[in-house]
């Protein structure tokens, strides 16, 4: 088995430590390591952190491969540093039976630049009416823990129930993408004061924030856990912080466009702007990486959704909704909240790690950088600074809102148990 | 510099004085036995309209061939565009043709702008009407047949609305008309009032340069302008309002509500009107309704549109819109006319 | 050099003006045999005002009121496409209309003619007169089209260094035509 020796690495944005890896796990962390027999990794003034999970990504595979597929994503998630991502289900077909999650979930394990944990649809075609079978999803090969109809939001009150109820057997988690269907018919973007210049239809906060304490007072109701996605808006934070100090077992995530990005940019009509759910206000902004750093946000999730040029190059009201991410979340995390001194790397490590893993009970992923771990980490060069060049992703699209725009921060290696996905920021 | 027309709120109150004031010479054109100048010779224009709107695209036709433009009409339905032809594709074809102009009306707000900025081509976008977004020349011509009636034809030359209190009553929500209007009239100095019931104001509303009044009977005797809006029978059942009846004893203009006007007040629509909603039969008969001038000023100004645009070598209009990052403020350039040069 | 150091040096003062606008008042009774039928259309924007003042010359000389009005050519210029687009001036016809008239363009300079030709060209579209005639102030020669005055102020012959320049005191607050060089030019 290889043996690699990364030297001088702050681990976690620590001190600095050699950290040595034999075959798919780290056999020693320390100072003064030998390097005898191994590969060696210079590391000196990079942060090592342990492989980064993602809640929600969209592989698009099966059904629209030309905008993403298990591999293209997968080596766009190894480019971004993750070393596991949650594919949602929302393909064609849907990802509703035991059938379709064990193409993906094998499909990423074929692959092996990342581990794919395929996410199954909580109705049946995503339609918000009758139950999927979660249960078989769960006990099929990719053993689905976390499910969701999310890009549609599981809308009636007693299909969320019952689900939220039915997963409880065998510790799942209903993944609510909270919009409320009424409010937002024909909506195109965040309603305010943007929207009423623009004249695009409004998406109204509370479309967001209703569904969201709808479903923390059912989860507290039938004693479920609930996981609530990309979180857009001051007001959900606060229903999140009510929940959690009641001591509703509830998670959240942000996405990083969410942490930098606001409507004001809609204002250019490019739809490469264009995402569900919409870009908000500065003041959301700003609630959203407080709730990030103190916690009420548990995760980072990249919500990650390619699509193809012809689906952007348009009008607004005809675009696409959704951006890629995986490539340049660290990135926007890094200058979002490490450098503006919100998050420590170790609060980095836990809200793009260690906390996604443990709500989607990935396992071997989101463990400590210690000795008998299993070896999934990335490597990142925190004193990089570069424009964001959409031609060279590994993604298949390139769809970001983030072209020409300087991003800090660079990760340079990934390994997934052992084995480098990525080296000196090239793909293995 | 950029030579499009998308927003009323890209004018300055120079430019907005230069093209009302053109429009006035433009509206003797229609007095003389040819109504025809030969300005636009040799420029194509196309109006490339993907929403139905049989007035607009003729007063722009009208515009158009009495400079001499030579003009090709381009209407979605029945067109590539139902095959499922982007707007790019359509747009990409139209510039291969040759086109020097394109007026767009679009069902997507936005759309205008996108064509002007995207690269997708290089002629001139004049935006004819996009999504609930914005009409430019519908409110050059609403401010210029205000200017007549208010100011005076030739008193007004030169002279911007300032002090004028101008009402605009309806569904705002909806009407690009008004997102325009607010933002020329408040250019030009107007005070707007804006009465619509809470249902039709976009939230956000409170930012725009106007008062906001859910009471029409108190707006009225403080207005010299009323402009009504079109409210169309199907946002009944959307539940803005519960009735038809009951919106238009609260917010249509009869003659009993009119005769509360200052004696001066004009009544205004941009058409088309739906009587016995928003305004009876009564009001939009009477001399103090400007709709049959609206239409006939319309020419005249969007005459003054493409001339300004177009009739040169760069715009005679000066753009500043800010949002779009990827323009700098550097880019824009002020004309002035030097009539002591020599002949 | 001397140029450079005089700067634009007056040809015509206020006596001169008003004295040839007499004279070409008394050409036009002339040859229009009492000038019953005539109208007088100024090019803007001093060409109006010369108009104005042939109108009131007119009026003492015949003891009739001589129609007035103004012709605007910018949108009949044949170098539109070289510059941005102009304002508009004003046409005015006068009440009387211009068909069977005797219609006699007033402009305040004669140069390349093409000016003229754009005024030939609106007056096209508005009507037909019997004739058409054309006053101006100064020919400075180096016509382009084979057009001429019927009636001028003061031949002055330039070089193409030179620009000619009316000042009228409706406009600029004093009489005069001034004659300088091109400032480009004046380093040559």
């Amino acid at each position: 088995m290889s043996r690699i020796l990364i030297r001088g690495a702050r681990v976690l944005g620590g001190e600095a430590r050699d950290v040595l890896v034999d075959g798919e796990t780290i056999a020693e962390v320390g100072t003064g390591l030998s390097a005898e027999g191994a590969e060696v990794v210079e590391a000196d003034g990079k942060v090592l952190l342990p492989g980064l999970v993602d809640l929600h990504t969209h592989l698009r595979e099966p059904g629209r491969e030309d905008s993403e597929t298990v591999l293209t994503g997968t080596r766009a998630a190894a480019s971004g540093g993750y070393t596991a991502v949650f594919a949602m289900a929302n393909t064609f077909p849907v990802a509703d039976t035991a059938g379709v999650v064990e193409q993906v979930y094998r499909l990423g394990r074929e692959h092996g630049y990342c581990d794919v944990q395929p996410v199954g649809a909580v109705t049946v075609g995503l339609e918000g009416q009758k139950l999927a079978e979660l249960g078989a999803m769960h006990e099929s090969a990719a053993g689905v823990t976390v499910f969701s109809d999310d890009g549609k939001c599981v809308h009636d009150a007693v299909i969320m129930r019952r689900a939220l109820e039915y997963v409880k057997a065998f510790g799942g988690v209903v993944a609510q993408h909270a919009q409320e269907p009424r409010l937002t018919e024909g909506a195109q973007m965040n309603e305010g004061v943007v929207s009423a210049e623009l004249g695009l239809g409004g998406w109204p906060a509370v479309a967001e924030e209703s569904i969201i304490a709808r479903d923390v007072l059912l989860a507290e109701h039938v004693g479920s856990r609930v996981h609530v996605c990309h979180l857009s808006t001051a007001g959900s934070v606060e229903i999140v912080r009510w929940a959690k100090s009641r001591g509703i077992d509830v998670t959240a995530e942000v996405t990083p466009h969410h942490l930098l990005l606001t409507d004001e940019l809609v204002r250019t009509y490019n739809p490469v702007y264009k995402v569900n759910p919409p870009l908000r206000t500065e003041r959301d902004v700003r609630a959203l990486r407080e709730a990030l750093a103190d916690g009420t946000i548990d995760i980072v999730a990249t919500d990650h959704a390619p699509h193809p040029h012809e689906d952007k190059d348009c009008e607004w009201a005809a675009a696409a909704m959704g951006m890629v991410g995986l490539e340049t979340a660290l990135s926007v995390v890094q200058q979002t909240m490490v450098d503006t001194g919100l998050l420590t790397w170790e609060g980095v490590a836990d809200r793009m790690s260690f906390a996604p893993a443990r709500i989607g009970r990935a396992t071997g992923h989101g463990r400590p950088v210690s000795a008998g771990e299993p070896a999934n980490l990335t490597l990142v060069d925190p004193a990089y600074r570069g424009e964001v060049d959409p031609a060279g992703f590994a993604s298949r699209s390139r769809n970001t809102p983030y072209e020409g725009r300087e991003l800090p921060g660079r990760v340079t290696h990934t390994w997934l148990r052992g084995k480098a996905t990525l080296v000196d920021g090239k793909l293995a | 510099m950029q030579r499009h027309l998308i927003s009323a709120a890209d004018l300055t109150r120079d430019d907005a004085i230069l093209l009302l004031d053109t429009a006035e010479e433009m509206a003797r054109v229609a007095d003389r036995p040819i109504k025809k100048l030969p300005t636009l010779r040799g420029r194509t224009v196309v109006n490339l309209f993907f929403e139905d709107s049989t007035r607009t695209r003729i007063s722009f036709e009208a515009a158009e061939k009495r400079l001499s433009a030579d003009v090709i009409n381009f209407s979605a339905k029945g067109s590539s565009v139902s095959k499922g032809e982007s707007l790019k594709d359509t747009a990409q074809t139209l510039e291969a043709m040759g086109v020097d102009a394109v007026v767009i009306r679009h069902g997507a707000s936005g759309a205008p702008y996108r064509l002007a900025t995207s690269g997708w081509i290089d002629a001139a976008v004049i935006n004819a009407g996009d999504g609930t977004h914005q009409h430019p020349t519908q409110a050059l011509l609403d401010a210029f047949t205000m200017r007549r009636r208010l100011v005076g034809r030739d008193a007004g030359i030169g002279r911007d609305l300032a002090g004028r209190r101008v009402t605009i009553v309806g569904d705002v929500l909806h009407s690009r008309v008004a997102r325009s209007n607010v933002d020329l009239l408040h250019t030009l100095g107007a005070e707007v009032t804006l009465v619509a019931p809470p249902t039709l104001l976009p939230v956000g509303v409170e930012t725009w340069p106007c008062e906001i009044a859910y009471d029409l009977d108190g707006t009225l005797p403080k207005s010299d302008a009323v402009m009504m809006l079109r409210v169309q029978r199907e946002r009944m059942n959307a539940a803005f309002f519960p009735t038809e009846r009951e919106y238009s004893r609260r917010y249509g203009l009869d003659g009993e509500r009119m005769a509360r006007m200052p004696e001066h007040a004009v009544v205004m629509h941009p058409g088309p009107m739906v009587r016995g909603m928003e305004i009876t039969a009564e009001v939009a008969d009477s001399d103090r309704c400007t709709v049959v001038e609206q239409v006939a000023n319309g020419v005249s100004m969007r005459m003054a549109v493409l001339y300004l645009l177009l009739g040169g070598n760069e715009p005679a209009v000066t753009h500043t819109r800010p949002p779009a990052a990827q323009q700098s403020a550097g880019e824009r350039s002020a004309h002035t006319f030097d009539t002591a040069e020599e002949k | 050099m001397d140029t450079q150091q005089s700067g634009p040096r007056p040809v015509l003062e206020g006596p001169d003006i008003a004295r040839v606008l007499t004279r070409i008042a008394h050409e036009i009774v002339e040859r229009a045999k009492g000038a019953d039928d005539v109208v007088l259309l100024g090019i803007p924007t001093r060409g109006v005002f010369l108009a104005r003042r042939l109108a009131v010359k007119l009026a003492e000389v015949t003891g009739r009121t001589v129609p007035v009005g103004s012709l605007d050519i910018t949108m009949y210029r044949d170098d539109l496409r070289m510059h941005p687009p102009r304002a508009l001036a004003r046409t005015e016809i006068p009440g009387e209309g211009i068909d069977g008239r005797l219609v006699v363009l007033v402009d305040d300079v004669l140069f390349s003619g093409r000016t003229i030709r754009a005024a030939l060209d609106a007056l096209n579209d508005i009507g037909r007169p019997r004739a058409v005639q054309l006053a101006v102030l100064v020919d400075r020669g180096h016509r382009e089209l084979p057009i001429r005055a019927d009636y001028v102020g003061k031949n002055l012959p330039t070089s193409l260094r030179e620009t000619v320049k009316v000042q009228l005191s409706e406009e600029d607050g004093r009489d005069t035509v001034l004659l300088g060089v091109k400032p480009d030019a004046a380093d040559a």
